[in-house]
């Protein structure tokens, strides 16, 4: 793969795409909607002359479904999305972690419900990190806030998808979909991972191999449900990543992730400038969400501000989190709007003591 | 002495879950046959439905993806995107292919993919207990059409190899019946030739077979043999509605 170390500007969703081809998906399949277009441009345009496939689907029903058979064959695949077209995905996404298929969904959200607006928003917080179709499962998901993690979160994904067997998804937003910043495309060093003998190839010289979620055995479904669990368990244990700043000695700590972190990094500077100890703690994989961590941090500082694009969904697990006495403060901005460093430097003032 | 007939290879030595007089089995034999005749089950992917046609990973001895309802043609084109050099078939059901999953039929022929879709049509939902599908007659009971079929409240059934012949992606689409050794030995050709086309790179290939369901129809197997006769085939017509000469490419 072309590999350029030297900076180049490029859009969010440009570097996702690039990432998936430098991660070696050459299958691609999604429908058109705002604002992730330029993935799907990209790819179209870059896919075929590396021998690769791309298909614009009828839908994002189709899509998902063209993702689950390509991944069924052991290929790296991709499909991308926004908030609209995630929702009809969730159905695959289910039979996908039901028939542990490894495979990566890129959600570039933007606000709902319904049909929404296509400005930034960070509302599919609950449908991403809760499994978001039918049955006891869940998705690896990671939440770029640079155009640079936009890169290197998707590398990762892949990796982590073939490592568990398991649909991972990145969770972005317009805001960080249709920003352009320097990117170094450089791939993080490849992960040792487990060979794909499950692969559908055809039966040749071995018993055939089966992909299935439906198991009506009596215990078999009870079973299958607990070894999903355990993979899920470890992702807990060795999977957890997360972005703290200023967070020793912080008296106060903001938690927000993806683009309202950034936003809020800048609020932490502020405060800092004015002598208030205010850290910031991004988690960058949501599921698996970094409990432990925010616990540890919560035995000194007790003062908590969940800041999000929403009206509060994330706080929610920062305060299952947080020490029993630590205070969870939650300020959110539902789409239509941005708010500024110096709001929510006001919003770090109304809750320091 | 020689062997005149066999278990086919592509099957596995168990017996089908399928009611009596249901033609299922047979269908699923005529797979396998063609699957044998061209040597290909080593290569082979099939991709399973939802419904009574849900096992038959328990059955093909090749492996096997199950799709989501209504699915299985998008799941198949995935298989088939990534490795064009596999024959990659589905079988699907009336609910499946031409109620939930109508759309991704219709788009996956319309791209002209490069698989095979076995379309199981009874009429009925069989998995589910008998109630009313797209291709359920007029006039037909089913647990949800207790009065019969009406076409002010249900429309009417659908004739989907008809409607996939008139798509430019489709290079074999032919509607066939297991009622009798004649339709039979006529069906065991259109199935074989549906995976020639696909193992010839033409495009997309189709064949809808009409399936007794005695269980859901509510008669003995005989009478519902002689129901496909009578009342299925003279709405669903037998034959072949395109034959695509040669590849596009070509």
């Amino acid at each position: 793969m072309d590999q350029n170390p030297e900076k180049i500007l490029v859009k969010g969703n440009e570097a996702i795409a690039m990432a998936a081809i430098d991660s070696g998906c050459l299958l691609y399949f999604g429908y058109p909607i705002t604002p992730q277009n330029d993935i799907p441009e990209y790819l179209s345009k870059h896919l075929p002359p590396l021998g690769g496939e791309f298909i614009q689907a009828e839908s994002e029903i189709a899509s998902i479904n063209l993702l689950l058979g390509a991944s069924a064959t052991g290929a790296r695949a991709m499909t991308s999305s926004s908030s609209p077209g995630i929702s009809l995905m969730q159905e695959g996404i289910s039979y996908m972690a039901g028939s542990e298929l490894p495979a990566l969904i890129v959600n570039i959200s933007r606000s709902g419900p319904g049909l929404g607006g296509i400005s930034a928003s960070q509302g599919d917080y609950f449908q991403a990190t809760r499994g978001g179709g039918h049955g006891d499962y869940r998705m690896i998901v990671l939440a770029p806030s640079t155009v640079q993690e936009m890169y290197d979160l998707t590398c990762l994904a892949f990796d982590l998808s073939d490592k568990y067997r398991n649909p991972a998804m990145i969770l972005g937003d317009a805001l960080i979909g249709q920003m352009k910043e320097p990117l170094v495309r450089k791939k993080c060093e490849p992960m040792v991972l487990p060979p794909k003998d499950w692969a559908l190839t055809g039966a040749q010289g071995r018993k055939p191999n089966r992909l299935k979620s439906l198991y009506l055995q009596e215990g078999e479904l009870s079973e299958h449900n607990w070894k999903l669990h355990q993979k899920y368990e470890q992702m807990r244990k060795e999977e957890i990543r997360f972005e703290s700043f200023l967070v020793e000695e912080a008296h106060l700590i903001v938690a927000a992730f993806g683009s309202m972190a950034r936003v809020s990094k800048t609020a932490v500077e502020l405060a800092r400038e004015e002598g208030m100890k205010v850290g910031l703690f991004r988690p960058i994989t949501l599921f698996p969400f970094p409990d432990k961590t925010l616990f540890n941090l919560s035995k000194k500082a007790k003062l908590f501000l969940t800041v999000e694009l929403n009206t509060g969904q994330m706080v929610e697990d920062v305060r299952l989190s947080v020490d029993r006495d630590a205070e969870v403060y939650f300020y959110g901005r539902p789409p239509g709007s941005l708010p500024s460093p110096e709001e929510v430097l006001e919003e770090i003032k109304k809750y320091y003591h | 002495m020689d062997l005149v007939f066999k278990r086919p290879e592509c099957l596995i030595d168990i017996p089908f879950h399928f009611c009596p007089g249901c033609h299922h089995g047979i269908a699923h034999r005529l797979v396998a046959e063609a699957i044998d005749y061209f040597k290909i089950r080593e290569k082979t992917i099939g991709v399973a439905s939802v419904g009574c046609s849900v096992f038959m990973y328990d059955y093909f001895n090749v492996d096997v993806l199950e799709a989501p309802h209504g699915r299985a043609s998008a799941v198949a084109s995935g298989v088939k995107r990534a490795r064009k050099d596999r024959i990659v078939f589905t079988y699907q059901g009336d609910g499946d292919l031409a109620a939930i999953g109508i759309a991704e039929g219709i788009h996956t022929a319309n791209r002209g993919e490069n698989i095979t879709i076995i379309f199981a049509n009874n009429g009925i939902y069989g998995m589910t207990g008998g109630q009313m599908a797209p291709t359920t007659l007029l006039g037909q009971k089913t647990t949800t059409s207790p009065y019969g079929r009406d076409f002010t409240y249900d429309g009417y059934p659908i004739r989907m190899a008809e409607m996939l012949a008139t798509l430019e992606g489709s290079a074999f689409v032919a509607r066939v019946a297991v009622n009798n050794p004649a339709n039979l030995m006529k069906a065991k050709k259109a199935i074989r030739k549906a995976f020639q086309v696909q193992i010839e790179e033409m495009g997309f290939s189709f064949v809808e077979v009409l399936l007794s369901c005695p269980t859901n129809w509510g008669l003995p197997a005989l009478e519902a043999n002689r129901r496909v006769e009578e009342e299925m085939i003279p709405y669903f017509p037998l034959g072949i509605f395109k034959e695509r000469k040669m590849a596009d490419y070509l």
